[in-house]
């Protein structure tokens, strides 16, 4: 039905849906592009699971990049990391609960709930889509962790299993907790509502006594949870702030929730009137709501990763002429690793074989791969390309060089300390302005009337409750998150986007950040290079060590160099080589004196001549970002950018001509130097926003105001950091930064709004006019409208900014 | 008119025992994901036995 005639529409893979270009495999009269997409397919109609391939279409992922170890999972049979992955275990049954990225439509969700139907050892499954989680149990005697593993990594969804993983698991359940003081505040607010309801329209006259007293001590009744559980945060929040001799948001908060509470005691128990018990409730039930609204969450992101997040959790050892899969954390000094092309260095080695290349790019920001020989330190963090070799460690994982950034005293504090959110300063005037009045008014009272004189006092301090002003923050900054996140910008928390707005200077890290590795490709064009000028060639640019040399290098692939009679290199023109009594040539346009004619790649030429006859020329493309010269320009407009990169500074010149509003290039920098870099920053005063990718960057985004880690895939691993930012939203980081400052300005208003709201209560109030029903009245349509007016207006500047959407894709 | 402090017991008992409830629920982790479940909803529950058959399923 999808595909009619694969003849006439080009052939998709059945499985993934990608197109079958460079290998077409017919089975069961469909397309698939591997091998391995043909294997899950057979796996699938073998169990009479094709009802996979209905639910969606194309719900698979393609297997072509997959490695095919048979062995890699043999740690799993380890008794201590199966204890520390399982969530329960008894006799006959064990519970499992893997991430597993691939997770993305409904078609997996079915698959991996019928897992059961494909090996018997399964009991049940359960996905969480939104986490992307799986819950498998097991059957003891049927399956094995490491069968288990093997049969969803044959399925297309290997479950991903880091080192820190296998540290504690607990989560905090915080936000349970608060979801609980919600549901009680609600249930109280609503009740007392009711019981309330006849004093609002003054029907009490038709009611008996008894039934007013009764509604008011129900209130009394259902008042109590709200002020000895609900609200118990805040009492908590303030103290603390109290006990460093602040004021925060939580201290005019508790001074309401108390003057409000005794005060409805006093009225109901002395004087039998109706209180202020539902106003209570209702204060508490929309602040806690504000705070939920805050506390919004990006589950499925770990914002506060360590380098164990990066390394294997199984490393292949040697012992005894055998190779037997261990995990890292039981590798000890003087072990004998085998490590395969792309893997990672889990630790501090010495080469033990002849010679390999390892790209440090994670590490250092360095994109040409490094040459080590044998006897030389290959670092940790490194990642081997190439045949596999073997190596001793030399120092344990947790003790490299790339692991040594964590023992840096900036991973010790937390950056929210210090540091004081803007509501905090309002609040600490406002707290000071209302007791002043709320004193002025017993004092002019008293002369005349002491009882007036104190109801006034409480009046005021209960009008002047900062409902609206304690709200205006959370709605304002929980919207601006969930609207980054539509844009895929994933903030920590709610504070962050504070810091952004106070934020004066950006600096970018090169490797991965501007540039995008992937990016940079090189192209040949003229005559066809005969396998003698090619390893002329290789042997001309292993000489140099320039980028472009380097670049060609890697393109012309393992092969013999010759031996030249000479070469010289003319420093950033070019080489000049002599063989066989021929002159080679290999540079810019000027250098070997041809004209390509090619204005926009000036600079990205390589031109190759034999007697000065041009063979051909490379073309080189720049790996700079396509948005980054847009975003520098605009972010230079408002602030300073610096460049921090861990490679040389060959491309110095180049990138300050393509992105001019560069004010700063630090090159060669070690992930130490970026994260004293940023230091430095700080003690000058100036607030940073870092944004990086690799390890490399990690003590500078812990050490920067604000520090953000850029990622292709956002499931993926990302450094420590306060926010995630999808790379395919790079191009509107000035859009963030624009309305991470407008969001300020809303606050601001809001306060404005609700300020106007406490004037027109204490106005009142002093004049000890205050009543139940106008309180009832005031605190919820003032809270409701400062809620209305920061949640539209952040939608409107969202929209003016164009980061409005209904939905992130 | 004395019933309703009946009324009102029996109401308050009520809404008591739901919020218990939600209590219960939200630490059983019922409100943990609210998105799969809607999709699981949709999927058809009838499985074949494993019978094995020579055709494959048409698409």
């Amino acid at each position: 039905m999808r595909r009619e005639n694969p003849n006439i529409v080009e052939a998709k893979c059945y499985h993934c849906g990608e197109s079958c270009e460079d290998e077409r495999i017919r089975f069961e009269e469909k397309d698939f592009c591997c091998q391995g997409c043909k294997l899950v397919y057979e796996v699938l109609s073998e169990n009479d699971l094709c009802n996979y391939y209905q639910i969606e279409e194309f719900p698979g992922e393609s297997q072509k990049a997959k490695s095919a170890r048979a062995n890699r999972f043999d740690y799993l049979n380890d008794p201590e990391i199966e204890q520390k992955l399982l969530d329960f275990k008894n006799e006959t049954e064990t519970h499992y609960t893997f991430h597993i990225p691939l997770i993305h439509c409904a078609s997996c969700i079915w698959l991996l709930e019928n897992l059961n139907h494909i090996n018997q050892g399964v009991i049940s499954s359960r996905v969480d889509f939104v986490k992307k989680k799986v819950q498998i149990r097991i059957s003891n005697d049927r399956l094995s962790l490491k069968e288990l593993v093997v049969l969803l990594s044959s399925l297309g969804y290997e479950p991903r299993i880091n080192l820190s993983d296998l540290g504690k698991k607990e989560r905090p359940k915080a936000d349970k907790k608060t979801i609980n003081r919600l549901a009680v505040a609600g249930f109280c607010f609503g009740n007392m509502m009711l019981f309330s309801l006849p004093e609002y329209f003054s029907e009490r006259e038709l009611l008996d006594e008894n039934f007013q007293s009764v509604f008011n001590y129900l209130n009394v009744l259902l008042s109590l949870p709200i002020v000895f559980y609900a609200a118990v945060d805040y009492y908590n929040s303030a103290w603390n702030s109290l006990k460093r001799k602040k004021i925060n948001m939580d201290v005019p908060i508790v001074m309401g929730i108390i003057a409000l509470f005794l005060y409805s005691l006093w009225e109901i128990f002395i004087h039998q009137e109706a209180g202020y018990m539902d106003s209570l409730g209702g204060l508490l039930f929309f602040l806690l709501l504000g705070k939920i609204y805050q506390q919004k969450t990006f589950a499925t992101l770990e914002f506060d990763r360590d380098y164990k997040a990066y390394f294997p959790v199984s490393v292949t050892r040697f012992k005894k002429d055998t190779e037997e899969v261990i995990p890292l954390t039981k590798v000890s000094v003087g072990d004998i690793l085998l490590v395969r092309d792309e893997e990672l260095i889990p630790a501090d080695c010495i080469l033990l074989d002849n010679q390999c290349y390892i790209d440090y790019s994670f590490v250092t920001g360095e994109e040409v791969p490094v040459k080590i020989s044998k006897g030389e330190l290959i670092y940790a963090g490194g990642r081997l390309k190439g045949d596999q070799v073997k190596m001793t460690v030399q120092k344990s994982p947790s003790q490299g060089y790339l692991t040594d950034l964590w023992n840096n005293d900036s991973f010790e504090k937390s950056k929210d300390s210090g540091l004081v959110p803007l509501s905090n300063k309002i609040s600490a005037v406002f707290t000071r302005s209302v007791l002043s009045i709320a004193f002025a008014a017993l004092i002019f009272w008293s002369f005349t009337d002491f009882g007036i004189g104190v109801k006034a006092f409480v009046s005021v301090l209960i009008v002047a409750c900062p409902c609206a002003l304690a709200m205006s923050t959370p709605f304002t900054l929980g919207n601006t998150l969930r609207i980054f996140g539509r844009n895929r910008l994933y903030l920590k928390n709610a504070g962050v986007i504070e810091r952004m707005a106070e934020s004066d200077t950006f600096v970018f890290d090169k490797t991965g950040t501007l540039t995008d590795t992937a990016k940079a490709s090189i192209q040949y064009h003229g005559e066809e290079l005969s396998i003698q000028s090619r390893r002329i060639l290789k042997s001309m640019v292993e000489y140099s060590t320039h980028p472009l040399s380097n670049r060609i290098n890697q393109w012309l692939g393992p092969i013999e160099k010759f031996g030249l009679d000479s070469i010289e290199e003319k420093r950033g023109k070019g080489l000049e080589a002599r063989f066989l009594g021929q002159q080679f040539r290999l540079g810019s346009e000027e250098f070997t004196e041809k004209v390509i004619g090619k204005e926009s790649l000036k600079g990205n030429l390589v031109c190759f001549t034999v007697e000065d006859i041009l063979i051909g020329y490379f073309e080189i493309q720049s790996g700079l970002r396509k948005e980054a010269e847009s975003v520098v320009e605009e972010l230079s407009q408002e602030c300073e950018i610096h460049l921090l990169s861990g490679d040389h500074s060959h491309e110095r010149k180049k990138l300050k001509e393509k992105l001019p509003g560069i004010s700063e290039f630090h090159f060669n920098q070690s992930p130490k130097d970026k994260l004293n870099h940023m230091g430095e920053l700080k003690t000058h005063g100036s607030k940073s926003i870092m944004v990086g990718d690799g390890l490399n960057d990690a003590g500078a985004l812990q050490e920067s105001y604000v520090g953000i880690a850029l990622t292709d895939e956002i499931s993926h691993f990302s450094p420590a950091s306060d926010g995630i930012l999808d790379a395919r939203s790079f191009g509107i980081i000035p859009q963030f930064l624009a309305f991470s400052r407008s969001t300020k300005n809303v606050i601001k208003a809001s306060f404005a709004l609700s300020f106007i709201y406490n004037i027109v209560g204490i106005s009142f109030a002093v004049q000890g006019l205050l009543s139940p029903v106008f309180c009832a009245i005031l605190m919820p349509l003032s809270s409701i409208s400062v809620v209305l007016f920061t949640t539209l207006s952040t939608n409107v500047i969202a929209w003016k900014q164009g980061l409005f959407k209904i939905k992130s894709n | 008119m004395e019933v309703i402090f009946l009324l009102i017991a029996i109401s308050l008992v009520l809404a008591v025992s739901f919020l218990l409830l939600f209590f219960r629920a939200n630490k059983g982790g019922q409100f943990d994901d609210n998105h799969t479940p809607a999709i699981r909803i949709l999927f058809d529950n009838e499985h074949k036995q494993k019978v094995k058959k020579d055709q494959p399923k048409k698409t």
